[in-house]
């Protein structure tokens, strides 16, 4: 069973939602990223999403958009991504770790190297924002071979055509855009999303994720009533971006603020997810 | 006047046949864009598909781009230019006549009467030089919808003019501060507005890039300007001419002339890229001559990027063409050999600027100069009764305060 798989089984088992947390990889420099991965999970993470920065990330709000940027300034590359992961996994053997990003750095590697050298180093899923299905091989189908997941977005625009055809590509979980816009806009609607996310678990039996929009611990809560995860990114990278005090200041904020999550997610017991 | 040739190239697969359903151009195009704006672009194609054969919708838009745009635009004999050069006989498409004063028009008004019938209310654009943002601006008014126009930071300082134009025409002109503050980012910031608002709104995108169906809906829209040149120059020719040259940055007024031509296989087509300071400064924007394949903007196309595939900051005296992209089917018509892309410098475009300015008393825009800088170098070397029809996509006002800037004076 791939680590993807085994993390949301057991949780099911006992009734918890997943915490998927969100930082782009290099920010606010390339040494902080793998000691705040580990303080991510020691604070109750259970899925690591790790963001490539990109140039011109068009599905981002400002707040990832600045964390590109200040990644980009640094020279974070594709590959030294990757040495962050394989980094992270002499430590941790067990918490998945998904990378989100665009396609074109993924192309510049070459699909079949990076297909390669992601499982290579620990990698366990990937998610490419700008990649929908229609164009999703042959990298979908390299991952696959090496044992890796494409995790896919759908949204609140995606037709039920494309949810069964979205359903059908991915594999690990599904992402469930919460509203229309960028990562980081203004809040999601709950009850719009509940209505959704059954529409989405008639066709498929995967884990689904909700993210884009979850601020706060309130959120993640309701969330965590009926999402198989929930995934929380711009409101940790803004922490990042205003946290001074260097690495071990950041560290310390996003414990705090990560263990908020988890407690508020604790204490409400998924249950209709826990029922389909 | 069936000319002989129609019936040779008719033997063959057209060149004009593509792009396939799911908007590729050979391997080039595609549809590359997060999950909640396919639902957007295929709404969008499927109106571009009902209403590109609709016989209403082609009579409103024929009877605006006449009244409205004023097509046909002049195909002009540059006798003088053509004396100077001693060569090859040179006719400008005069797409600098049109209302607005640049071929962006036909695509901003196209684009403008699908995005009425598909019930939207309000147009967004980005732009570069202002020339799109300016024509957008201008169907936004004509039409009654709410217009907002991104642009980078940079470009709003250097073309200052076609901001206060758009403002007077009712558009809010949005300064894009993120990235390089230019184009590419302009066109970043149109992108997340429209996934934000995709109920209401009609992204109007000003060149042959983006996701399908742009790169073939805007081509479709400046097609009339080879098809005009075409019978044009058969009228005043009686054959077809030899060369045709086209400035290219994101490629919408190139693939316009060129697309006519494309199975006339005696037509030779040039598409010039800006050069910048000279390709070995690394400061251009010629992604064909120096890019690789790699995907940006929602489709597959040649970029400058990177080793590791970051989108590499570009420049041109020119901000139309001050893009790191281009068009997926100019992506193809490279790999097959049917177009020849080159560079012409900032110096170069400069120079021809005022050539033309001074011989025919026309004064081209900046981008439009790329493409006669290059005629200028290609004429003579050509024969005196051979033809070349140069696009000539916009006029040179919007550009005197950098013209003037280059010689020191202050305006």
């Amino acid at each position: 069973m791939s680590r993807l798989a085994g993390t949301f089984a057991a949780l099911r088992n006992v009734h918890r939602a997943a915490l998927v947390t969100y930082i782009t990889a290099g920010d606010p420099d390339k040494h902080a990223t793998v000691p705040l991965l580990r303080a991510l999970v020691e604070a109750g993470a259970d899925v690591l999403e790790l963001g490539v920065p990109f140039s011109d990330p068009t599905a981002d709000g400002p707040v990832i958009q600045g964390a590109c940027e200040r990644a980009l300034r640094h020279g974070t590359t594709l590959a030294d991504v990757l040495g962050m992961v394989n980094q992270f996994r002499q430590t941790d053997a067990h918490t998945p770790v998904v990378l989100m990003g665009y396609l074109n750095p993924v192309e510049a590697m070459g699909a079949e190297k990076f297909a390669a050298a992601a499982a290579q180093a620990g990698v366990d899923g990937v998610l490419t924002v700008d990649m929908p299905p229609e164009e999703a091989e042959p990298l979908t189908g390299l991952l696959k071979a090496r044992g890796l997941d494409s995790i896919f977005l759908l949204s609140p625009t995606s037709s039920r055509a494309r949810l069964k055809r979205i359903c059908e590509t991915a594999s690990g979980f599904v992402y469930y855009v919460s509203l229309k816009g960028v990562t980081g806009a203004a809040s999601l609607d709950v009850k719009d999303v509940r209505d959704r996310l059954i529409d989405i678990r008639r066709e498929t039996r995967l884990p689904v994720g909700v993210g884009f929009g979850v601020r706060d611990a309130r959120a993640a809560a309701q969330l965590a009533g009926f999402a198989d995860a929930v995934i929380v990114g711009s409101a940790l990278v803004s922490r990042i971006a205003e946290q001074h005090g260097g690495l071990v200041g950041i560290s310390a904020g996003l414990r705090e603020f990560v263990h908020g999550l988890r407690t508020a997610m604790d204490g409400v017991r998924g249950t209709e997810a826990v029922n389909t | 006047m069936a000319h002989p040739l129609e019936k040779l190239t008719s033997l063959k697969e057209s060149l004009r046949a593509l792009p396939d359903r799911d908007g590729h151009f050979g391997r080039y195009g595609g549809r590359f864009v997060a999950e909640t704006l396919m639902g957007p672009v295929e709404e969008l194609r499927v109106a571009y598909e009902r209403y590109r054969s609709d016989a209403a919708f082609n009579t409103e838009l024929q009877s605006d781009l006449r009244d409205f745009v004023g097509r046909p635009s002049p195909l002009y004999r540059a006798e003088h230019l053509g004396r100077e050069l001693q060569g090859a006989r040179i006719y400008l498409k005069r797409e600098d006549l049109n209302h607005t004063g640049a071929h962006k028009i036909n695509n901003a008004l196209g684009q403008a009467l699908l995005a009425k019938r598909m019930g939207k209310t309000r147009l967004i654009a980005e732009t570069g030089a202002g020339q799109h943002g300016v024509a957008t601006a201008t169907v936004a008014a004509r039409f009654g919808f709410e217009c907002v126009v991104y642009m980078g930071a940079e470009d709003i300082q250097r073309q200052a003019i076609n901001v206060f134009r758009m403002r007077l025409l009712g558009a809010k002109v949005v300064p894009v501060t993120s990235g390089s503050r230019t184009l590419k980012d302009a066109l970043n910031e149109a992108m997340r507005d429209w996934v934000a608002n995709v109920d209401d709104t009609f992204y109007v995108i000003g060149t042959v890039a983006g996701p399908h169906p742009y790169p073939m809906m805007v081509r479709d829209f400046h097609a009339c300007i080879g098809e005009e040149a075409r019978s044009q120059v058969l009228m005043a020719e009686g054959r077809l001419p030899d060369a045709l040259v086209a400035c290219v940055g994101g490629g919408s007024n190139a693939i316009g002339l060129f697309h006519a031509f494309l199975d006339d296989e005696t037509v030779r087509l040039y598409g010039v890229e800006a050069g910048g300071a000279g390709l070995q400064t690394g400061k251009h924007a010629a992604s064909l001559s120096s890019g690789r394949p790699g995907v940006l903007h929602g489709n597959r196309t040649y970029l400058l990027e990177d080793d590791a595939g970051q989108i590499r900051a570009t420049h041109s005296i020119s901000a139309g063409l001050d893009y790191p992209g281009v068009g997926p089917e100019h992506a193809w018509l490279k790999d097959i050999g049917r177009v020849i892309y080159d560079t012409i410098t900032d110096a170069e475009a400069l120079q021809a600027f005022h050539a033309l300015t001074r011989t025919e008393g026309i004064m081209p825009a900046l981008e439009s100069s790329h493409a006669i800088a290059y005629a200028m170098k290609l004429a003579p070397k050509m024969k005196n009764d051979e033809v070349i029809i140069i696009n000539l996509s916009g006029r040179g006002d919007k550009d005197i305060h950098t013209v003037a800037a280059r010689a020191g004076i202050e305006l």
